[in-house]
């Protein structure tokens, strides 16, 4: 056992040491993350503001002009337009023209003034959240704040704290509202998963194309032995990615973690070390560094596509979802979103976790499996 | 991992026994039912042009190919089942040199104390690295040495593990003579010391310095033996002609009966002919001229090696 240990250092060290020397892939395995990062994160994290929007006034009082303008002054809405029927808002929904809809119901502003308390709908096209997040955000303080001043001397109307009318929010075509945060652990997943897989993809096929695996084949050396070896510190390199990544989900994007950061770091490990395993599978399989390359990403696509990273996965189809399930980042996500977004637990969590367990182990299984220990 | 309990009992003083390898690759068989003997502490010169099967067969030997057909074993372990116990004890230098050329010296030689588990990897790189005086480079990395260095480097990764077998593959191809010349004193150390050795080369002249030789030419052992030895057993008789043009000489007697090879050594012509009486009658005309010297000498072993070839081409060609 400690002669197995030994001999697990001694590649470990061997690789930190190629590692260190090979500037590009040392660049690589820091710049990757912050490039993906910032590229997706920005682009989910553009704010976008004047988000056409239609208004049907019905009622056309004080009330309901100093609300209109309170909307335009948060920034988000362009209300550019005044559909005269319900028809005519939805032909400009279903056109993709209006991102956002009002409606002021008749007698708004009488109905505030008499603390009735109307409601006001307002319809969003949440096709994609994170185009209307932050505007449905902003709108959403208004209704407490909005007529204070109208309202000045009235106050024997309102009672407590209750906002003088309530706004009613559509969210059409997605209702469940999924929003930016749901991307940003989302992006570690696929950070993960390319890097990793990159990484180990190319260490057995280095080793048959420099010629350098006639000396290991030679060694007394196991399998077993060379596998952990050369995935050890990558784990050290994916725990850096993982930190980086996080960091900059916290600080950059202000994600939130709800649940408990060790349990997810912990998790995280067990993640990388399932795309390290699938990594160095297809790179005991592959016969080139180039086919060891196509392999990881023909393992990256349905990853990126399937996992309901790019997709919401109960969207789709159920051979995809089905598919979707053996991969490990399907697993993650569940995972990670749970932690940081619901605080899920690791008790709520077994299952994907056993799932990624499982997926490890027989990657491993196969890659020691597959090993060639001969040359012929 | 119990290294002593499986070994079998081998022939005393026997490291290599190996008897009727055969190895085809995609239906070519460059490996013909080789057997081989090699005693303990020996230098065993394995000989044969390029192509003829050596590295192959030195991979049975390691396991690192499995034979066709065939079987036995190197150090007492069975080359098929205990490749493991093999990979612990043998020393293999690889032809093409296949250290990690990213690595330093020292590094690299670390790398392999430590698979083998030695207790003081680095003590034991520091005490190979002054045997091979390797001092001043010890931090350079292996891909920028000449060939010589590395060479040299390749070696003391073998030797690192003090193994009692060394199988060395071409070791001093494309090195300069200087380093040759160190190269086999310091084969010859190990051989003192009690390691046996096994060297294949292309080089005739390197057989001289083995104890006993094998010769090997599309992918069949022809002769084994020491040199003395594979040259008696050649049966040729080779006549050596001095003075003036020999070249026309040369062309004339290729074509005679009788005489199988004729070879220009400096200002000597070598010819050689495996029935005495056949040849004798042929060149008489030529003796009688009393242009040119003749005597007959020892064939050397590079005539019975071409001879050897010759013959075996025209079994199979
Ligand atoms: N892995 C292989 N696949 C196919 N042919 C091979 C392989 N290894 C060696 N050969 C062929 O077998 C023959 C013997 O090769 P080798 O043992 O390397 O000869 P040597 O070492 O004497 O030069 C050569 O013709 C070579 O092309
Ligand atoms: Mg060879």
């Amino acid at each position: 056992m400690t002669g197995s240990l030994s001999r697990i250092a001694a590649v470990f060290i061997k690789e930190v040491t190629q590692l260190r020397r090979d500037r590009l892939t040392f660049a690589m395995m820091v710049l990757i993350p912050v490039m993906q990062l910032l590229l997706f994160g920005y682009a989910i994290n553009t704010d976008p503001r004047k988000l056409p929007t239609a208004v049907v006034d019905l009622d056309g009082s004080q009330f309901s002009r100093s609300f209109l303008s309170a909307m335009q002054e948060t920034g988000y809405f362009e209300m550019d337009r005044q559909p005269r029927s319900e028809k005519e808002l939805d032909d400009l929904f279903l056109a993709g023209k209006v991102q956002f809809g009002v409606q002021i119901p008749p007698n708004f502003g009488r109905d505030i003034m008499r603390g009735e308390n109307p409601a006001l709908l307002v319809i969003a096209d949440a096709t994609d959240p994170s185009a209307s997040g932050n505007a449905i955000a902003a709108l959403q303080q208004l209704p407490a704040r909005v007529f204070t001043r109208d309202l000045q001397g009235a106050g024997h109307i309102r009672d407590g704290a209750k906002p003088p009318f309530e706004l009613r929010l559509h969210r059409r075509y997605n209702p469940t509202g999924e929003t930016s945060f749901n991307i940003v652990p989302g992006l570690m997943g696929t950070i993960l998963t390319l890097t990793m897989l990159l990484f180990t993809g190319l260490s057995v096929t280095r080793e048959v194309e420099r010629g350098t695996m006639e000396t290991l084949l030679s060694l007394p050396i196991r399998p077993v032995e060379i596998m952990l070896g050369k995935i050890a510190p990558y784990v050290v390199v994916g725990a850096i990615q993982m930190t980086i990544i996080l960091s900059a989900g916290f600080l950059l994007f202000g994600v939130p973690l709800a649940g408990s950061l060790p349990l997810l770091l912990v998790l995280t490990t067990l993640f990388i070390c399932a795309n390290l395993a699938v990594g160095y599978t297809f790179s005991t399989i592959a016969t080139s560094q180039l086919q060891a390359m196509q392999m990881s990403f023909f393992f990256f696509l349905p990853s990126m596509l399937l996992s309901g990273f790019m997709f919401p996965f109960r969207g789709m189809p159920e051979w995809a979802q089905w598919i979707g399930e053996v991969l490990p980042l399907t697993h993650f996500l569940r995972i990670i979103r749970g932690i940081m977004l619901k605080g899920a637990g690791f008790g709520d969590l077994a299952t994907e976790i056993a799932a990624v367990a499982a997926f490890t182990l027989v990657a491993m299984t196969i890659a020691v499996m597959r090993f060639r220990q001969t040359l012929d | 991992m119990n290294a002593v309990a499986a070994r079998k009992p081998d022939a005393p003083g026997i490291v290599i026994d190996v008897e009727g390898l055969t190895k085809s690759f995609g239906g070519r068989t460059v490996v013909k039912n080789v057997t081989m003997q090699v005693r303990r502490g020996l230098i065993y010169g394995f000989l044969g042009p390029n192509g003829s099967g050596k590295t192959t067969t030195i991979r049975m030997l390691t396991g690192l190919l499995t034979p066709d057909s065939g079987h036995g074993t190197c150090l007492g372990y069975d080359i098929l089942t205990q490749s493991t116990e093999i990979k612990r004890h043998v020393g293999y230098m690889t032809q093409r040199f296949s250290l990690y050329t990213d690595l330093s010296i020292r590094e690299n030689l670390e790398f392999v104390a430590r698979v083998h588990g030695m207790p003081d990897p680095r003590g034991a790189t520091q005490d190979a690295i002054a045997r091979l005086g390797l001092e001043n480079r010890a931090s350079q990395l292996a891909g920028e040495l000449s060939g010589g260095w590395k060479q040299r480097l390749a070696l003391g990764a073998c030797i690192l593990p003090s193994p009692k077998l060394l199988l060395l593959d071409e070791p001093t191809a494309g090195v300069d003579p200087q380093a040759r010349r160190e190269f086999w004193d310091e084969i010859h150390h190990l051989a003192h010391e009690g390691v046996t050795v096994l060297v294949s080369t292309h080089y005739m002249d390197e057989a001289e310095r083995c104890h006993e030789i094998a010769y090997i030419a599309y992918g069949e052992l022809l002769t084994r033996g020491t040199v003395e030895e594979v040259v008696a057993q050649s049966g040729l008789t080779t006549y050596t002609v001095t003075g003036g043009d020999l070249t026309a000489l040369a062309d004339e007697l290729q074509k005679k009966p009788g005489v199988d090879q004729v070879a220009p050594f400096g200002v000597e012509l070598h010819v050689s002919g495996r029935d005495r009486k056949r040849l004798d009658a042929a060149i008489a005309p030529y003796r009688a001229k009393n242009t040119k010297a003749w005597r007959q000498s020892e064939p050397t072993l590079e005539d019975v090696f071409i001879e050897l070839m010759s013959r075996s081409r025209d079994n199979f060609g």
